[in-house]
């Protein structure tokens, strides 16, 4: 009986104890969340440069999408806003095009054959990119860089090529049933596994950054980004690209300039 | 008799210790308070003068290191941000408000120094 006491006695000295213990640490403890803005250095030194001039890319894939358009008009003002360079306003140069042109005004072939349906892309998947995009290295390009320098006053040049390609896949995707029992009405959970059908997209950009006043290229970065979704949704192809190039987008401007990241943290006392 | 005698040095070594590292202590959160006061206002400079004191007069408090974290953070010092806020979990490997503060700056500092598929 004693002994019982005594265990009691100690359960209960002891539970005392660590409650006190909880108390005081919590109490100790003393917490407050700060902003904080981090910065992150440009990757590249654009001290040289007043001016920026997005020219255009090397566009392929969905035609649902001009990629090469809506990736210069999205850069452009995104570089107006965040960047200290002063945007040049010029039309997108359809690249692809250009090499073309260049190549039967110098009497060789085109780089790929137009596709006999005029709803198909020229360039359908990164083979047919690279193929360009190499020609893109040719010195008689930097020729045209340096004549770009001439006509805008020397700016840094944006170019590059992009891919903007729809993607299906299939395959188990994990499910939680939900069933309500008819006399309860209790709801119970159940884990499956269920065969579903996605589609999707996928952008593969790279981005050339050109010295115009020499025509050497300075820096590039390439990306990828893919997004699927139920085959029952239908999102659209533009509103896709953009939720793709949002996640690209912060990256590429840091290339250029500090960027600020907002965030919060806790200081501890 | 040599016994005691190492048992009251010891006790004596204790007496003038443990006030003294209680002394240091208390400086040290003293420190780390004004710089989480002045970090409020914007001053960040000054919050890391005072949280390099507080890590200086006590090595051993981790809030001291994860604020220094915090501030060097603030002030674009990745690699200083890393190894204060390394600091601050060795210490108290459990905290989860370090831990969280350190997850939150790895994705950054990552990314900084992602370098992979750049040319």
């Amino acid at each position: 009986m004693r002994s019982v006491k005594f265990m009691i006695a100690r359960t209960a000295a002891a539970a005392i104890i660590s409650g006190l213990a909880a108390v005081t640490a919590a109490a100790c403890l003393s917490v407050s969340d700060v902003q904080i803005e981090t910065p992150i250095q440009a990757k590249m030194d654009v001290s040289a440069f007043q001016r920026v001039l997005v020219v255009g890319f090397v566009a392929g894939g969905s035609k649902a999408v001009d990629a090469n358009t809506e990736t210069v008009r999205l850069l452009k003002s995104q570089l107006r806003t965040k960047s200290d360079l002063k945007v040049v306003d010029t039309d997108p140069l359809p690249l692809a095009d250009e090499i073309d042109k260049r190549r039967i005004a110098s009497g060789e072939a085109r780089i790929l054959p137009a596709p006999a349906n005029a709803s198909d892309p020229l360039i359908k998947d990164q083979k047919d990119l690279k193929a360009y995009a190499d020609a893109l290295t040719d010195d008689s390009w930097k020729a045209y860089w340096r004549k770009l320098g001439e006509q805008y006053q020397s700016p840094l040049i944006v170019t590059g090529s992009i891919l903007f390609t729809e993607t299906a896949s299939s395959g188990m995707q994990q499910t939680i049933q939900t069933t309500q029992d008819a006399t309860t009405g209790r709801a119970s959970y159940t884990e499956g596994k269920q065969f579903v059908d996605k589609k999707g997209f996928a952008i593969d950009p790279t981005f050339i950054f050109i010295d115009s006043r020499t025509g050497d290229q300075l820096y590039s970065q390439a990306y990828h980004q893919d997004v699927s979704y139920s085959s029952s949704l239908t999102t659209p192809p533009l509103s896709s690209y953009f939720e793709l190039m949002d996640k690209i987008v912060p990256s590429f401007l840091s290339t250029l300039s500090t960027q600020k990241i907002k965030g919060t943290r806790v200081l501890l006392k | 008799m040599r016994v005691v005698r190492r048992a009251l040095l010891v006790a004596a070594l204790l007496a003038v210790a443990v006030p003294l590292y209680a002394d240091r202590r208390s400086d040290a959160k003293a420190e780390v308070a004004f710089g989480i006061d002045v970090a409020h206002k914007g001053l960040w400079r000054e919050a890391i003068l005072r949280w390099q004191k507080a890590t200086e007069l006590d090595p051993t408090y981790a809030q001291a290191w994860n604020d220094l974290g915090i501030g060097y953070e603030q002030m674009g010092k990745f690699d200083e941000a890393r190894a204060a806020y390394d600091k601050a979990l060795k210490i108290d490997p459990n905290n989860e408000y370090i831990r969280q503060n350190y997850d939150a700056f790895r994705e950054i500092y990552d990314r900084q120094n992602r370098r992979g598929r750049d040319h």
